[in-house]
Order: structure tokens, then C-alpha cells, then sequence
């Protein structure tokens, strides 16, 4: 009897590590994989020109530019809007009904798939706000999906700031705002820009809700201001993967790794920052 | 207090109250678009189109079926693959592996997380067709399978990391009651801990499964988008609701009857979702208080 149970422990934790395995070694290999073929294409040409006879030679520059844009213009919206909700949430709301509400919101917002967000920003950004297809409207339909990350990341960094450091800020005479903006904002810093890289992560590697929003299929020269269309790192894969025929495979696996390269890059200094802070917090 | 500290702070609390409330509007905005676009659709089109079997828009044929077929049975496939992967790779990073390796194994499912689709897309089509196709002896390699295997690692994550919190949310007493009692460590994960996080393991499947139902740009570019009804659906392409919206978009004039239809798959889209985390969160929420009246 007491054989048999070590003997299934044993049999069940080995299947468990095989599984835990296979799917580590899996991400491991999609990665290395496209590392490998990827990186025999990447040259500053590659990255640094514009695609020449029909996308199949030249470089991917106006993609990559217009991924940077893309990202950068979710920041700006997304960021302070984000972190705002997410102070109100965690330093100003009370446990009501209509937090509750706020919250199921989130969740719903977060749960929204990517291609109705597409759907969404053309029927207000693009069409009823006529903005166009835009770098204008694609942040905004962006920035309304990164929302949800960033809000709930900054409040779970924001709500672990210990109470005692509110509470002695408010005794010295401190305002709410002042408490916030001074005191529990910076500590809790790292983990809200953990959050926010998170959730740009999400943006930069997306392509359905800027697909009617934004994304231009091939332009010959870069955007000139937002209300004009970009080229986009995910779309521009989706298109030679798929759209263009007689598509060289050495410049679909180097646009593959480059638009790899940003989102990891991201990943790793979240991780980063979020291990290097949490190493030297004092509470 | 000086005047203009109070008007600031007067200012600074209005823009953070409506900021809070920015997610409840963003929400509403959202189904009010849907329903002003997508609504028309059903006065446009006969019910007994929207519900047959065929999706010819150029005929006037607009059957959701095989769009809603499609996207079930891609789901369903990349639920049978996900859920044991993803509730074993939890249980492993919560309760069987070490510290250390916890540190190593959390940011990696991670990394899986933050993978584009389109990638995961392109890697499908050079990779996973060729090899669906000769493997199963078929026609062509763009089936609803080979969508499932990539839906599979899309909600891998989603599942690994919601089970894993609810995990580490039993009490460390239930764990030390079963081995004070006797049990070996595999009785205590089976018997006590996977029960006791029955609920949050399951509120994971769902999310996971949600997240699948509404992905887009992977599955569209492997499973052919060909919009047909037969039960063995799983090796031969099917055309998914997000895949079909995102194909035909942009080539539809607005204020067309094709174009509210689409807008009406957008709709159906967002009350699934809608209903998924509602139920999940939900679930969730009850969990939490029957564990704070246990423990009380």
C-alpha cells in the first residue's frame, strides 16, 4: 500500500514534468526557431530601407517606424488615462456597487477580442469622428484595448504601497493628492511601469484592431502626421505572409524576428524592472 | 490651505473621478456601436438567411452558422489540448517546483503571452500545415486542427496564470493538514489543493477559452477560411466569426447589408465575451467569500 502511493506520486509528478516540459521547450523553440531563420536576414539595409518591387526586395523600415509610432502614440493616451483610473480605484473609490461595476467593466474590456476593437474604431474613430484611416485612430482603438492591463497593474503596484506611509503623509497635512503624487505614486512606480510596458507589449504585436483603423497595406514614404495611414511591423507580416505571391521566405522570417526583437525587448525590461525592484523594496 | 492648491486639487479630483469611470463608458460606447451598425442587419436580412447554412454574401446568402460552427470547433479542439497543458504546467509552477525555478518558469509563460498572433501565424503556415497535411494524409494543411494547435498556446497562458493565483490562494494550512495527516504530496495536490482551487481553475479554462474564441489574425491564416458545415470539420478548413470579420471588412462599402452583418458577427462576438467574464468574474467573487467564511 505505501509503495503504491510514493509510486504514483512518482509516476504523477514525472507526467507533470514532462507536460511543464514540452510546453517550456515548445516557447523555447518557436523562439530559437525563428531566431535562427530570422537572423540571416537582418542587415541595416533590411532594417534601415524601404521595400522596393513590390515588398519582395528592400528593407521594412516604414514598418518598423510605424510600429514605434503606433506604440508611442497608445502610451500617450493610454498611460494617463490608465493611471488615473487606476488611482481613483485604489486611493479614492469606496467598495460600492458602482466600483463593482467599474471593475466588471475591466474584466469586460480586457476580454473583448482584438478583431471587435478593429470594428469599434471604425465605426467611431475612423468614420463617425472622420478621422480617416489614421495612426490617429488606430492609437485611440489601441489605447482603448491596452487600457484594461495597464489599469489593473497600476492599481494592484499602487495597492500595495503599505497604508502607514498614507497615513503619515495625511497626518503631516498632506492633501489626497498631494499623498498620491508624492508618496505612494513613486513607491509604487516600478510595478506601474511594469504594467504599462506589459500592455504597450500587447499593442505593438497586434494587428486585428488596426487593421480598419489604420493600417496601410504599402506606402512609398513615410507618414508625414497622425491622420495619415502607417505601415505596421504585425500587419506588414500578415501581408507578405499571406497576400504577397512569390514572397522571398528569408525577408518573411527577418520581418518575423524583428517585430520579435521589440516585443521581447519590452518583456525583458518589464521583467527586469519588476525583479530589480522587488529585490530592493524595503517593505 | 491656499486657493490655488484647493482648486488644484479640486481639478486633479474631478479628472481622476472620470477617468475611473472611463472603463464603464468605453464598454457602453462600444455596444452602442455595435448595436447602432450591427442592429439593421436583422431587419435587412431574413432570419431564415441569418440562420441557414450558407455564407455567400455576394448571393445575399448570409448563413451564420458555419461562422459559429467554425469558431466552436476550432475552440473546442484548442480546448482539449490547452486545458491539461495549461492546468499541469500550474500545478507544477505552484506546487512542484521549487523557488528558484518558480522565478524562471512565471516570466517564461509569459513571454508566451506577449507573442503576436500574427507570428505565431506565419510560424503556423511555413511550419504547422506542411506538417498537418502529411502527417494526416490530407488534402491541404489548413484545417480547423491546425487553428486549435495555435489557439491551444494563445490561451496557454491565460490558463497557466489564473490557475497558478488560485492555487496559491488555498491556505497553507488545508496543505499542511493533509501531510500532517499522512499523505504523500501527489494525494495532497489531487485530494485537497486541485479541490479547494476548483473554482479558479475553472474561472482559467473559461478565460482561456475566451481569449481563443475571439483571437483573430492566427486563425485566419491557417485554417482556410472556407465557410462549410460537416461534422468532421476538425481536418478540413472552416471559417471562424473573427476571421471572416477581419477578411471582408475591408472590402465592404458602408451602410451595406453585408456591412451591418458584419457588425452583427462583432456583436455576437462582444455578448459571448461579455457573457464569459461576467460568469467568470462572478465565479471568482463567490470563491473568495466562501473562502473568507472558511477561514473566518
Amino acid at each position: 500500500m505505501r509503495i503504491s502511493r510514493i509510486v504514483t506520486q512518482r509516476i504523477a509528478f514525472t507526467l507533470l514534468t514532462l507536460v511543464m516540459a514540452a510546453t517550456m521547450l515548445g516557447i523555447l523553440a518557436i523562439i530559437a526557431y525563428i531566431f535562427l531563420k530570422g537572423l540571416p536576414a537582418l542587415s541595416p539595409e533590411f532594417i534601415f530601407s524601404m521595400p522596393t518591387h513590390g515588398m519582395r526586395e528592400g528593407g521594412i523600415w516604414p514598418a518598423i517606424v510605424g510600429t514605434v509610432y503606433l506604440t508611442l502614440g497608445t502610451a500617450v493616451i493610454a498611460v494617463p488615462i490608465g493611471l488615473l483610473a487606476a488611482v481613483y480605484l485604489s486611493e479614492y473609490a469606496s467598495d460600492s456597487p458602482f466600483t463593482r461595476a467599474i471593475r466588471i467593466a475591466i474584466v469586460n474590456l480586457a476580454g473583448i477580442p482584438s478583431v471587435v476593437y478593429g470594428l469599434f474604431g471604425l465605426a467611431l474613430f475612423v468614420l463617425f469622428l472622420g478621422l480617416g484611416s489614421s495612426i490617429a485612430a488606430a492609437c485611440l482603438t489601441l489605447s482603448i484595448m491596452t487600457l484594461p492591463v495597464i489599469i489593473s497593474t497600476a492599481e494592484e503596484a499602487l495597492r500595495s504601497v503599505p497604508q502607514a506611509f498614507r497615513l503619515v503623509s495625511v497626518s503631516m497635512g498632506g492633501t489626497r493628492w498631494q499623498t498620491v503624487w508624492r508618496i505612494v505614486l513613486p513607491q509604487a512606480l516600478p510595478g506601474i511601469l511594469t504594467g504599462v510596458i506589459l500592455g504597450l507589449e500587447r499593442a505593438a504585436g497586434e494587428t486585428a484592431p488596426i487593421l480598419f483603423t489604420g493600417a496601410a497595406y504599402f506606402l512609398p514614404q513615410l507618414p508625414k502626421s497622425i491622420f495619415d495611414g502607417t505601415m505596421a511591423l504585425p500587419y506588414h507580416l500578415f501581408v507578405i505572409s499571406t497576400q504577397v505571391p512569390g514572397m522571398p521566405v528569408k525577408i518573411q522570417y527577418g520581418t518575423a524576428l524583428v517585430l520579435l526583437i521589440f516585443v521581447l525587448a519590452m518583456n525583458l525590461v518589464a521583467t527586469l524592472i519588476r525583479s530589480y525592484y522587488r529585490s530592493r523594496r524595503q517593505w | 490651505m491656499t486657493k490655488r492648491r484647493k482648486l488644484l486639487e479640486f481639478v486633479i479630483q474631478g479628472l481622476i473621478r472620470l477617468c475611473g469611470y472611463s472603463a464603464i463608458v468605453f464598454v457602453a460606447l462600444i455596444f452602442l456601436f455595435l448595436l447602432q451598425e450591427g442592429l439593421p442587419a436583422l431587419s435587412e436580412v431574413p432570419l431564415s438567411s441569418l440562420l441557414g447554412a450558407r455564407w455567400y454574401p455576394i448571393q445575399n446568402l448570409f448563413g451564420l452558422l458555419p461562422l459559429l460552427l467554425g469558431s466552436i470547433v476550432v475552440t473546442l479542439g484548442a480546448a482539449v489540448i490547452a486545458i491539461p497543458f495549461g492546468v499541469a504546467t500550474a500545478v507544477f509552477i505552484a506546487e512542484v517546483a521549487p523557488r528558484w525555478m518558480r522565478e524562471i518558469l512565471k516570466p517564461f509563460v509569459e513571454i508566451l503571452a506577449g507573442l503576436p498572433s500574427v507570428v505565431l501565424g506565419f510560424l503556423g503556415i511555413l511550419v504547422l500545415v506542411p506538417l498537418i497535411r502529411t502527417g494526416f494524409n490530407l488534402p491541404t494543411g489548413l484545417t480547423a486542427l491546425t487553428g486549435s494547435i495555435l489557439l491551444a498556446a494563445m490561451s496557454l497562458p491565460t490558463i497557466v496564470s489564473v490557475a497558478e493565483d488560485s492555487l496559491d490562494a488555498v491556505p497553507k494550512s488545508y496543505r499542511d493538514g493533509a501531510l500532517a495527516l499522512g499523505a504523500t504530496k501527489w494525494q495532497t495536490i489531487w485530494r485537497v489543493t486541485l479541490p479547494a482551487a476548483k473554482s479558479g481553475v475553472l474561472t482559467a479554462i473559461m478565460l482561456g477559452l475566451g481569449r481563443a474564441i475571439g483571437e483573430t489574425m492566427a486563425v485566419m491564416m491557417v485554417t482556410g477560411n472556407a465557410a462549410q458545415m460537416r461534422w468532421d470539420a476538425l481536418f478540413y478548413p472552416i471559417r471562424t466569426m473573427t476571421a471572416t470579420i477581419a477578411a471582408e471588412m475591408g472590402e465592404v462599402a458602408r451602410g451595406t447589408t453585408y456591412y451591418h452583418v458584419l457588425f452583427l458577427i462583432g456583436m455576437i462576438l462582444f455578448l459571448i465575451s461579455f457573457l464569459v467574464n461576467i460568469l467568470a468574474s462572478s465565479m471568482l467573487f463567490r470563491a473568495k467569500k466562501r473562502a473568507e467564511r472558511m477561514l473566518s
